[in-house]
């Protein structure tokens, strides 16, 4: 789960990360009251969920609390990718003498904690990363010594921070480590960590990913979430506990199992069709929830076909049959269903769906064809 | 032989009395395997059918002598269970346990490689030797004894490919799921490494998916030290990058992870990569 930037400054301030004092505004009225109450120049920044804000407009210098408004107005309410602005962070500006990176991220094949910092700061991170690998620094951590002084100390130098700031540096880096265990953060990032005319270090920008497992010993993070940046289906399946991602195809596909959803979808496109969406039902699925997968692939207006592809272990095919069957009768589809039902039950299941007039296939291959064919002729 | 696990694993099971936990006892009870206890903290001296429950791990290993223990605990509390186990002497552990948060599980492997111990998973189907020992979820029925090392990231997807074999009469040596997570304990190379010194093991299929870099690094390993026949499928080739596929570790990012990569890797080191599940067979010598 995503977090905004000023969620994300917020909650490293909490970890003794020094942020600009900025409020969030939703108004210009209220824009013009906080840039009021800063009195001096600021930055009107807009909250999306997406990067490359600067490049869209959506982030502003205003001089007065009157420019402040106009800014706001202008910005509030834009489309940024798709994204409708809703909220903006006022923010004192910095007088910027330097910049660096600085994130902390998961290294998945080294099995560890990174620390991540470039003297490239201010830019896309990965674009450094792909062009200019050499300006990027990493530092794994020990899960169990956590962050070091020295490691801090090694960074700050190849990254060209003063040492006079070397003990700030220390903590801004400590902080951030301590917030991502707080969190369950999968990524947290400064992007930029400013040096200010003040000479002091600051976290001008801010980002954080949290580990979606971790939710719900993160109450207070989860009660953050911004649904805005994604489908109405895809919230309605995560509150189902379905795992579902809607795709541009034509062809609807429920299955249990991520990696065999995968080659579903694979299997399907190979045939000459495109997946309309990724659907997981997981493991010991009820026909309760089979129904409620079904309504969210036909609540895609371009699903022509739907393919069910279930290999029971845990997951029984009656069970499965049964949902199909009460879904059926709730939503009563005009497209054609091709079922491919196998494993644990397997015969019952067949039965049940045979008697709803339903195309069933033996196998993977037969039924991708089956659904091609149905979505082209449909 | 086999690998990981046979007929002389002795199988305890951790969350014995849950849910999950009681009702694949049985069902790996029924499949022959030797399955010596369970431990529920507090729940002691119950039975589960045949399978006595001890309040911890070491009062288990200590009545029971068990080598190898499978866990069905809930995220929350699989990180200590997975400590419990290690800190009793079990070198072998299963996790099963879906979503368990990444930091937990780099400080479990941390602690881990550091006592020398094994664990597969978490988020994973568990380990199946046709015929000898069945620790985990995957359903015996599919599989028959035969020459074909299977490993695999994924569950149903491995169901998918074990059943395609059967049916076309080929068995296997040992399927081994690893699990979708993006830190895990044992990967596509320890397994390959494993079935590349197993007498039992004629050729190898791997199952993989996007997400990170683990068939890359299978890819060098095979050119380096496996002689045996690999033949793989990878799940993902249509899947749009910056999206969870389900599996936490199943995400292409940065670039890093796809399906056209993974392939590529594989075939320019002699491995036949399938288009589809059903057609593994057909690849194999």
């Amino acid at each position: 789960m995503k977090l905004h930037e000023y969620q994300s400054k917020f909650r490293f301030a909490e970890f003794d990360i020094p942020i600009p004092q900025g409020k969030i505004a939703t108004t210009p009225e209220q824009a013009y009251a906080i840039a009021d109450e800063i009195g001096g120049p600021v930055v009107v920044k807009a909250q999306v969920l997406v990067g490359g804000r600067g490049k869209a407009g959506g982030v502003k210098l205003a001089k007065t609390p009157d420019e402040a408004m106009q800014q706001a107005q202008a910005i509030l309410g834009m489309d940024i990718k798709g994204l409708e602005v809703t909220k903006v962070l006022i923010d004192p500006a910095a007088e910027i003498v330097d910049e660096v990176y600085l994130g902390i991220t998961t290294d998945r094949a080294a099995r560890r904690t990174v620390l991540i910092a470039s003297g490239e700061g201010g830019v896309d991170i990965e674009e450094v990363a792909a062009t200019t690998p050499e300006k990027i620094v990493k530092m794994h951590i020990d899960p169990f010594l956590g962050i070091r002084r020295y490691q801090t100390h090694d960074i700050a130098n190849r990254v060209g921070i003063h040492r006079e700031n070397w003990k700030e540096f220390y903590q801004i880096a400590k902080g951030l480590y301590d917030c991502v265990l707080a969190s369950d953060a999968t990524l947290a990032e400064i992007n930029p960590l400013v040096l200010t005319g003040e000479g002091t270090l600051l976290a001008v920008d801010g980002k954080m990913v949290i580990d979606d497992n971790a939710l719900n010993r993160q109450p207070e993070l989860a009660a953050q979430r911004d649904t805005s940046d994604e489908p109405e289906a895809e919230t309605k399946a995560r509150e189902s506990h379905l795992s579902y991602i809607k795709l541009d195809g034509e062809i609807g596909c429920m299955v249990n199992g991520a990696g065999l959803a995968m080659a579903t979808m694979d299997v399907v496109k190979l045939y000459g069709g495109t997946p309309a969406n990724f659907l997981d039902i997981g493991g010991g699925a009820k026909a309760e929830t089979v129904a409620t997968a079904l309504e969210i692939i036909l609540s895609d207006p371009n699903v022509k076909a739907v393919l069910f592809n279930i290999f029971g272990g845990i997951t029984r095919c009656d069970e499965v049959a049964k949902g199909i069957l009460a879904a059926l009768e709730e939503v009563k589809p005009d497209v054609p269903m091709i079922a491919r039902l196998v494993g644990t039950n397997e015969k019952e299941g067949r039965e049940l769906l045979a008697e709803a007039k339903m195309i069933t296939a033996e196998t993977l291959s037969e039924a991708a064809k089956l659904a091609v064919q149905a979505a082209q002729s449909a | 032989m086999a690998i990981l696990v046979d007929k002389n694993t002795r199988l305890i099971v951790q969350g014995i009395t849950g849910r999950e936990g009681s009702f694949h006892t049985e069902q790996m009870v029924a499949y022959g395997t030797n399955v010596v206890g369970g431990v529920t903290p507090g729940r002691g001296g119950e039975w589960v059918g045949k399978v006595p429950v001890f309040d911890t791990v070491r009062a288990a290993v200590e009545a029971t002598g068990a080598n190898c223990s499978i866990i069905y605990v809930p995220s929350h509390f699989a990180a200590d269970a997975i400590y419990e186990a290690a800190d009793s002497g079990i070198p072998l552990i299963i996790a099963i346990t879906e979503g368990i948060p990444v930091l937990d599980m780099i400080r479990v492997r941390a602690y881990l490689d550091q006592k020398g111990v094994r664990l597969v998973g978490p988020n994973c189907p568990g380990l199946l030797t046709p015929g000898e020992a069945k620790v985990g979820i995957m359903p015996g029925h599919i599989a028959t004894p035969g020459p074909i090392g299977v490993v695999s990231r994924s569950g149903t997807l491995t169901y998918e490919v074990v059943d395609a074999l059967t049916r076309r009469g080929i068995g296997q040596s040992t399927c081994v799921g690893i699990g979708g997570d993006p830190v895990n304990g044992t990967s596509f190379v320890d397994v390959l490494g494993l079935f590349e010194d197993d007498a039992a093991t004629e050729q190898i299929v791997m199952i993989g998916e996007i997400g990170g870099t683990d068939e890359e690094k299978a890819a060098r390993f095979i050119a380096e030290r496996v002689t045996k026949p690999v033949v793989s499928f990878i799940a993902g080739r249509t899947a749009p990058p910056g999206k969870r596929m389900g599996h936490a570790g199943a995400i292409v990012e940065g670039g890093v992870g796809t399906a056209e990569d993974k392939i590529a890797a594989l075939e320019a080191v002699g491995v036949k990569v399938a288009d589809h599940p059903e057609q593994i067979p057909d690849l194999l010598v």
